[in-house]
């Protein structure tokens, strides 16, 4: 039986956590996420599902701890928020690198550098182009909701171990810190050993005299190996668009389109109903992957719109997405609050009509 | 590259053998320099996890340093840590598989250095691992320079014209350092240069892989180990060096022995 409850994002991230049958979380304090670490420490789900919590001693210690968890085969998670994961990042490209699975929740605030507590997003370029150094991409997931926020615990996880890569919840404050209510999924129990060595083949869970050893390394000095390694690599990149998803909000009769994931995408929802009031046909798109990018359904869109304006809480990173995928086709224009300031539904209704329906 | 002696084939017949490489090393060839103690570490670790029986039980993390090959000379599941990064993969690896041997293998840059934080945090929560800490005074892998284990006055890359603590600080005793923490159980330092020392060795790596079936704390042995690459020096050289120079500021000895200081710090 699932469960109804009124929480908040982080709170819901982290009990949809035991429920996935998550074996480790581990984290570090940063605003707007420290619910997370605070709640599983208060809910003991090692006493619940055997789960690992731990306070790492930084970022970097947490991340790497993913790392040794993940390349056991483990379903290993921490949340943290942009200097975090700024900080994180050099393991996340040696997870890629070794194709280990984990799952990353980053509660956006703004900046740069220590910036504010208050949401934003503007770590869409570090989440979605790699972030790291070197040649890689995560899966990235965009929660507009805190049954998303849940949701995609479980789908994360799934995802990670589907593609042997790191997965990441590109969240905000907004979403984050806002209370709604929540369907939680009924607890999945944790795997045994015995299903973590059916399912990962390829972990280290101790070389057994069956097979060869494993080694997780995301290092191959010979050029020709290293190429051949990172084109695998980006052959699975490619195939993470069979799990590409995005909703589309009153476009079928659109003119005009709204571009915006996670929060501004809920604030733009508002917008359009505000829009169509005044007559205005505007519809919203919102991609829910961020990588892979539903360029297809955004290019198809494209084609019945006079124009598109993208709206995100930064200087403007998702508009380059959007762009590509759009060809110059029709005009886009970027709008959108930073260094904390959340946009409202009017400021986005007054920023369409003067960057899109007065113009084209 | 795969360097091939099919010729020494022949040779290798039961009745010619007089010495025998413990299984859980792989028949790869040593990436290290010959004389380096790094080798002769590994077959200590090595020979102890075939003794114990637990090479089925046992995950190995390499550094990033001269071992950072580890995992191609153990014949065991391993990971490779990014630099200084390998006590965080220890600590959720046994967490989350307690029954299981965890070891890290790191060099004095590594564990000293880049990776202190995740030293000491690792050794002050008590992780139940072992530790195994080679330490050259430099950094072997990068070319020699300096770490923060080099001495005073000594000559690397980036101390030529020696360590001058008033600039470039002090030698880190780090093993000193961790001891004081009541999360560590075993800290020993060892080294491998003279027979009589590789034995002592063997019985402190040893006793750092069974402690880990007690759930006491950290088990750290630190290797003190030559460098004769980045000290330019010949093995022989090197060797007389180390037990000339490295011994004084790294004394050799047990300092932490099941829970108790048996040194005076
Ligand atoms: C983040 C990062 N910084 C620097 C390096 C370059 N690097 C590789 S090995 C090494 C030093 C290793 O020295 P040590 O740990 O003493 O090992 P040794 O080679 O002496 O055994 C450095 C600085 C790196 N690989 N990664
Ligand atoms: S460079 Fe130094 S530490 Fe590295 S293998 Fe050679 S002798 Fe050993
Ligand atoms: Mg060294």
């Amino acid at each position: 039986m699932s469960e109804i409850r009124l929480m908040m994002g982080n709170e819901a991230i982290a009990e949809a956590a035991i429920r996935a049958g998550c074996d480790g979380y581990f984290g570090y304090p940063i605003t707007p996420q420290s619910e997370v670490l605070e709640y599983l420490m208060a809910e003991k789900p090692y006493e619940r599902t055997g789960m690992v919590v731990l306070q790492a001693e930084s970022e970097l210690a947490a991340v790497n701890m993913l790392y040794g968890g993940g390349a056991a085969g483990k379903r290993v998670m921490t949340t943290s928020s942009s200097p975090g994961i700024s900080l994180m990042q050099e393991a996340i490209s040696y997870m890629a690198g070794a194709e280990i699975p984990c799952l990353i929740a980053n509660v956006v605030r703004g900046g740069p550098g220590l910036g504010t507590i208050q949401p934003s997003q503007s770590d869409y370029f570090q989440a979605t182009k790699g972030g790291g150094h070197g040649d890689y991409c995560l899966f990235v997931l965009a929660p507009s909701s805190v049954q998303e926020m849940a949701d995609f615990v479980k789908l994360g996880f799934e995802m990670a171990f589907k593609y042997r890569n790191p997965v990441m919840i590109l969240s905000d404050g907004v979403i984050g810190q806002v209370m709604e209510k929540v369907e939680l999924i009924d607890p999945i129990p944790r795997r045994t050993q015995e299903e973590i060595i059916k399912e990962c083949p390829w972990a280290t869970t101790g070389k057994t005299p069956d097979r060869e050893r494993n080694i997780i390394t995301s290092l191959d000095l010979d050029p020709i190996r290293q190429e051949k390694h990172v084109m695998n690599l980006k052959e699975k990149f490619e195939k993470m668009k069979e799990d590409v998803m995005w909703e589309n909000i009153q476009t079928d009769d659109a003119e005009y389109l709204i571009v915006a994931y996670g929060s501004s995408a809920r604030i733009s929802q508002k917008t359009i109903d505000l829009a169509r009031n005044e007559g205005i046909k505007v519809g919203l798109f919102r991609p829910i992957t961020l990588y892979p990018f539903p360029e297809k359904e955004l290019e198809r869109l494209s084609k019945q719109v006079k124009g598109i304006l993208s709206v995100e809480m930064s200087l403007g990173q998702l508009i380059e997405d959007v762009r590509l995928a759009v060809h110059d086709r029709v005009p886009v224009e970027h709008y959108g609050r930073v260094g904390g300031s959340v946009h409202t539904p009017f400021q986005v209704l007054e920023a369409l009509k003067e960057k899109i329906v007065n113009k084209y | 590259m795969d360097v091939k002696f099919e010729s020494w084939k022949e040779i290798i017949k039961d009745e010619n053998i007089a010495f025998k490489k413990t299984k859980v090393l792989t028949d790869n060839i040593l990436s290290y320099c010959p004389g380096c103690g790094h080798g002769v570490v590994h077959r200590l670790v090595a020979e102890t996890i075939e003794e114990m029986e637990i090479q089925d039980q046992t995950i190995g993390i390499a550094p990033v340093g001269c071992a950072v090959l580890a995992y191609d000379f153990f014949d065991l599941d391993m990971q490779q840590a990014a630099h200084g990064r390998a006590p965080a993969l220890a600590t959720a690896i046994k967490r989350l598989y307690p029954e299981k041997f965890v070891f890290t293998y790191q060099g004095d840059g590594d564990l000293a250095a880049i990776g202190g934080n995740e030293t000491i945090h690792a050794c002050n929560r008590g992780e139940n691992i072992t530790i195994i800490f080679i330490n050259n005074g430099i950094y072997g892998m990068t070319g020699g320079q300096m770490a923060p284990t080099t001495l005073e006055g000594m000559v690397t890359s980036t101390s030529p014209y020696g360590r001058d603590p008033k600039l470039m600080g002090y030698p880190l005793r780090i093993t000193e350092l961790i001891a004081m923490l009541p999360g560590t159980y075993y800290v020993t330092r060892q080294a491998v240069y003279k027979p009589a020392y590789v034995r002592k060795a063997k019985k402190a790596i040893r006793k750092a892989f069974e402690n880990q079936k007690l759930n006491k704390g950290v088990s750290f042995v630190e290797i003190v180990s030559n460098c004769n690459s980045g000290w330019k020096m010949t093995p022989v050289e090197a060797n007389k060096w180390l037990e000339e120079n490295m011994l004084k500021t790294f004394p050799l000895g047990d300092i932490k022995v099941d829970g108790e200081l048996v040194k005076e710090l």
